[in-house]
């Protein structure tokens, strides 16, 4: 049963330069207790597509298709709708935890501020809570540390203390952006297991965003692979690792993990040339300059998703990758 | 934190010292006697001695810094050589003046500048951003000493709303003493309000693009909380330090205020000294002035310590 379903999802930024296309037609499905990894190199729409979702996108941006939660359109929504929807049905971790919390307030109090605005809760009582939640992501002495402050405890810790704010009111969709790229590798696997254990325990859908194969790869059940504002590629992690379609995909994946390891240090592979910055998304394959396989058909009409909606393997590629990973060298 | 209120305490003594050593040899070393200065009309030799003796003046500086700094830690500050007034007496009369008008004028400074500045930053580019953007320019290019003699003429002699000068002091005539002073303070802390709106309006905007002003949206919380909670409360670090900085001129440097209302305080009280080298007024209107300087800077790294827990550990652990 899908939690959230998004189709068409295109963000606009006015730029003073004119306008910048940065998400495209962008359509998502996360069921209950999923984890959908999207993964794409930097500067591809990864965090626009999160942010736009619950309308934390500056004024500049127009955003415009379709997210709706659990029967309620969250695009365009009413701000008061959408306020109550943040921190209490999505829930979101960022990369950098130091600068993520607030440097002049203990953890504890940023904790019990989820929990008093949605919840209600008394001061009291939202702090006995923060405490449990504290424990549940696995800080030790709980009860000592939500009094500290953010500078008193490690980029792992602090992490935790993320998640714990972010999974404090049980949303349903936990977004979980580069949660791991600012941590030591030791420390990030820890991460991905309080991640895979909240979904046990607590039924979470997680999205996470990552640029990094090896994080996909140790966590991801589904994934979804972003160029330039675009979904190129949707696949079980299984079915992407073994047969990539895509040629951006089968780029990425040239010097990849195997699914189901523990996430190490492979970042994306270079693929020569460069991300294009798009004005107007373009009747095209964004990729066909840095593809090798490109033919003319490719620059002169779309490629999309096929099958469009579903949830099976699809590329958006007029002429897809057909060998199995491994098959040919 | 009592390690660190520690050494605070400690270095503000010894730079509280060296400051008033640096003025006392400072005036010593000014061209002219002052025993000529003192002796008025009999400059014969015998008179200069004998005021030489009694001022001390024969002495080396080093003995006379040393009653100074005796007699000052025990309360003397000498008397003025004008008008043999105890300068203890002299202040005491004046600092509540100025005290008083500094405070105000601060309050007010700080209310209505982190008020208009929070505005300014949270509506960016709309009409109320103009509005205090425009007042802040105002504020900023009206010299005090125009817009008092303004007010005098037309709130005071013109209307007569208020009180065109003198002082009356609190404990005598609460609401006599807060008439006289409304107008100096509304000129004095409007214009300081500006420094003050402009330094909020630029930390506010950093504050809301941290990555924690992010979060605190993310968690959905209601803007107020966003603002007041998150984003302030950081920018207030760098404010302080602005309305710290503000007090201490005030304090010597409410002079032209003090002038036009005709109020008898501290800043009077140091303008009269130095045209009449009056050294010892002279000298005690520095040391108070570096005491509240000193005093200040303490309290403002107190309020630092407050707002941002990250200077409190980094005390405690030197
Ligand atoms: N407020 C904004 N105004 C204009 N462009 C933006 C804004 N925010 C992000 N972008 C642009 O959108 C693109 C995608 O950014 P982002 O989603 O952060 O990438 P990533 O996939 O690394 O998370 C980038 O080119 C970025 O420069
Ligand atoms: S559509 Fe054409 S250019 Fe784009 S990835 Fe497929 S083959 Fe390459
Ligand atoms: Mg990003």
């Amino acid at each position: 049963m899908s939690v959230l379903t998004v189709r068409d999802l295109s963000v606009v930024f006015r730029t003073e330069t004119g306008p910048l296309s940065v998400v495209d037609k962008v359509d998502l499905s996360l069921d209950a207790g999923e984890i959908v990894g999207v993964v794409g190199e930097s500067g591809c729409g990864k965090s626009v597509t999160a942010m736009s979702l619950t309308g934390l996108l500056p004024s500049s941006a127009n955003v415009t298709g379709s997210a709706v939660l659990d029967g309620t359109e969250l695009i365009g929504a009413p701000e008061s709708v959408l306020r109550r929807v943040r921190g209490r049905e999505v829930a979101y971790i960022f990369q950098e935890p130091m600068s993520s919390l607030n440097p002049v307030l203990t953890v504890g109090r940023q904790i019990g501020e989820v929990l008093r605005v949605h919840e209600g809760l008394k001061r009291r009582d939202a702090r006995a809570r923060a405490v449990e939640l504290l424990a549940l992501v696995g800080i030790p002495s709980p009860a000592h540390r939500v009094d500290n402050y953010p500078h008193q405890l490690s980029g792992g810790m602090r992490q935790r203390v993320m998640i714990a704010m972010a999974v404090a009111c049980g949303p349903k969709v936990l977004v979980a952006d580069e949660p791991t790229t600012a941590l030591d590798v030791t420390v990030q696997a820890g991460i991905l297991d309080v991640l895979r254990d909240l979904r046990e325990r607590l039924g979470t859908s997680v999205l996470v965003i990552t640029h990094d194969l090896g994080v996909i790869a140790d966590i991801a059940d589904r994934v979804l692979v972003m160029y330039a504002g675009r979904i190129v590629e949707r696949a079980g992690v299984h079915d992407l690792f073994a047969a990539p379609r895509h040629h951006y995909t089968a780029g990425l994946l040239a010097a990849s993990p195997v699914p189901g390891e523990h996430a190490g240090t492979h970042r994306l592979r270079e693929i020569p040339g460069l991300v294009p910055v798009l004005v107007t998304q373009p009747d095209a394959c964004t990729f066909a300059e840095r593809c090798a396989a490109a033919e003319d058909d490719c620059r002169v009409q779309e490629p999309r998703l096929d099958p469009p909606g579903g949830s099976g393997h699809g590329a958006a590629c007029w002429h897809p990758v057909r060998q199995r990973r491994g098959a040919a060298s | 934190m009592r390690g660190y209120l520690f050494t605070r305490a400690w270095q503000s003594l010894l730079t509280l010292f060296l400051a008033t050593a640096v003025v006392f040899l400072g005036i010593r070393a000014l061209p002219g006697d002052p025993a000529l200065a003192l002796a008025g009309e009999d400059r014969s030799p015998e008179a200069l001695a004998a005021i030489r003796a009694e001022y001390g003046l024969d002495q080396s500086v080093f003995v006379q810094f040393g009653r100074f700094a005796w007699n000052a830690v025990r309360g003397d500050l000498g008397t003025s050589t004008r008008t043999g007034v105890e300068v203890t007496a002299m202040l005491g009369t004046a600092l509540p003046v100025t005290i008083e008008l500094a405070l105000l004028a601060i309050l007010l400074a700080t209310v209505l500048g982190v008020g208009a500045g929070t505005v300014a930053a949270v509506r960016r580019g709309r009409p109320a951003e103009w509005l205090a953007n425009g007042l802040a320019l105002i504020g900023l290019s009206v010299p005090h000493f125009w817009l008092g003699l303004v007010a005098i003429l037309y709130l005071s002699v013109s209307t007569g709303l208020f009180p065109a000068s003198g002082f009356v002091p609190f404990l005598d005539d609460p609401v006599a003493n807060l008439h006289h002073i409304v107008l100096p303070v509304v000129i004095l802390g409007t214009g300081l309000s500006a420094v003050i709106m402009r330094q909020t309006r630029s930390s506010m905007l950093d504050a809301l693009g941290t990555d924690y002003v992010r979060t605190a949206k993310a968690k959905g919380l209601r803007p107020r909380a966003v603002i007041g909670r998150h984003a302030l409360r950081n920018s207030l670090i760098v404010v302080v330090t602005i309305v710290g900085l503000q007090l201490g001129a005030l304090i010597s440097g409410a002079v032209v205020t003090e002038q036009i209302f005709g109020l008898p305080g501290f800043g009077k009280m140091t303008i009269d000294a130095v045209f009449q080298r009056d050294y010892p007024v002279i000298q005690a209107v520095v040391l108070v002035t570096a005491t509240a300087y000193i005093g200040i800077n303490f309290l403002v790294d107190l309020l630092y310590s407050l707002i941002d827990p990250r200077i409190r550990v980094g005390g405690a652990a030197a």
